[in-house]
């Protein structure tokens, strides 16, 4: 994986997933390592996104590298008429390593082949947002203790969520089971659905949340959001059906997790938070081992 | 006109195209560049076609062409025969292969893909050949048959 850009999930292999889990793993023990000291990474985002992009520059700053970039287009040069194509060739001549958030789908591979460091894709508008992926691997394994054959509940926006299908391709390859839980509007794709029934695995659709979660061994929630709707009235009645309440959980696999890609909405009622069953804030934390891990292997520190 | 039929004069060398279906005629004709050919070019459409409902056909004089550059049109006619002709004779029959990779011609069907905001090739792999169904080597997104739009 050295020199190789990560752009999508399908760029790396289930043996490559593997070895970044065991590689973020060891962060997590010992996240503070000189590995980048010396060395300068940009992060390129010319979309905002604080989280993923405080991430990032916390997994670099951890490894004693230096960042350098921009968290809006606004104050970059893009503002002026830059096409990427003249970003990419400028600031791969001053990093080691770019870190790149995009609202253009498809703007990653492209970058990845003009640059002449390694890219990053930490998210291209719908398309990719492979890091995201990994720390969702790690986070299930983490908590299950496997990858292989689990039950997985994908609740809410199954049609446009990017971290769905991502989780999706990349679960397929372990045998997991799922079950799909979401409006009618915004059901899971039918190439997903396709790809599933290729590999033979199983899945079933619901709009019910409640009877479906008890032998769920993820809960994987996603913001419902209004714009997706063409229909408002048709939100305003289904807005509230797939809101997770701390109540619905009381018969759930004591070793169920909820996850959720954040940022959260109204989807699960904060008082899932100080519940058994809410991982979503150390999956975050796990985010940075993870991109440790993508980084340092990247760089073939590791 | 004789007898009510409609005759094309025989091109003595060139390629006669066949079976493209009628609404395609002007696509091929703009994918093969004929409007920079300086040799005589016939072409008719919408002649009953058992396979296609309704046909187009086009015969070029002195044109032959190259495999690659005469595949570019099996996106739009991929039942497309070609007759080279010789003397007046056919001496090769070829049928249209859709390639496993496009590249340019067509126009990524998603508009917040990159390729539609920057000065990019477009690269297409081929998922389904039946269906013509294309991924963008860029976004990932498919681009079916009927939305197949030239650059």
């Amino acid at each position: 994986m050295k020199n190789k850009s990560l752009v999508s999930i399908t760029d790396y292999t289930k043996g490559e997933y593997l070895s970044i889990l065991d590689t973020a793993a060891e962060f997590e023990k010992n996240s503070y390592q000189d590995l980048l000291k010396g060395k300068v990474v940009a992060t390129l985002f010319f979309e905002p996104s604080t989280r993923t992009r405080l991430s990032f520059e916390s997994a670099v700053n951890r490894l004693g590298g230096r960042v350098i970039g921009f968290s809006d287009a606004n104050t970059s040069s893009v503002t002026k008429g830059e096409t990427l194509y003249d970003t990419i060739k400028v600031v791969s001549n001053f990093a080691e390593l770019i870190i790149m958030r995009h609202p253009l789908e498809g703007s990653a591979r492209y970058a990845s082949e003009l640059s002449k460091v390694p890219i990053v894709n930490a998210g291209d508008g719908a398309n990719q947002h492979p890091t995201q992926t990994l720390l969702d691997l790690y986070s299930i394994r983490k908590t299950q203790g496997t990858l292989d054959n689990l039950k997985i509940c994908m609740v809410g926006d199954l049609k446009y969520g990017r971290t769905v299908h991502s989780l999706l391709m990349a679960l397929s390859q372990f045998g997991a089971n799922f079950y799909f839980i979401s409006p009618d509007e915004l059901k899971m794709p039918k190439e997903y659905k396709m790809h599933l029934d290729s590999l033979n695995l199983h899945y079933q659709e619901s709009k019910d949340i409640n009877e479906n979660i008890l032998d769920a061994d993820i809960i994987y929630m996603t913001r419902v959001q209004k714009e997706r709707f063409s229909d408002p009235i048709e939100y305003e009645r289904t807005k509230n059906a797939y809101v997770l309440k701390g109540e619905m959980l009381s018969g759930c696999k004591n070793t169920m997790r909820v996850l959720h890609p954040l940022p959260r909405v109204n989807e699960i009622d904060q008082e899932v938070d100080s519940g058994p069953f809410a991982y979503y804030f150390e999956q975050t934390e796990n985010g940075v081992y993870v991109r440790q891990a993508i980084i340092s292997i990247i760089l073939g520190l590791k | 006109m004789k007898n009510n039929i409609l005759e094309v004069s025989a091109i003595k060398d060139g390629t006669v195209i066949d079976h493209i279906p009628a609404g395609n005629l002007f696509k091929v004709i703009s994918i093969l560049r004929l409007e920079e050919i300086k040799e005589t070019i016939t072409f008719g459409t919408n002649f009953q076609s058992k396979k296609l409902g309704k046909k187009a056909i086009i015969k070029l004089s002195n044109v032959f062409f190259k495999d690659s550059d005469i595949n570019r049109i099996s996106l739009v006619a991929p039942e497309a025969k070609l007759n080279i002709i010789k003397d007046y004779k056919v001496v090769e029959k070829k049928i249209v292969e859709v390639p496993d990779e496009i590249q340019g011609i067509i126009k990524c069907v998603n508009p917040k893909c990159i390729t539609n905001h920057e000065k990019i090739i477009t690269k297409f792999s081929l998922v389904d050949k039946k269906k013509i169904q294309l991924r963008c080597h860029f976004c990932e997104k498919i681009t079916d048959p009927s939305l197949i739009e030239k650059i």
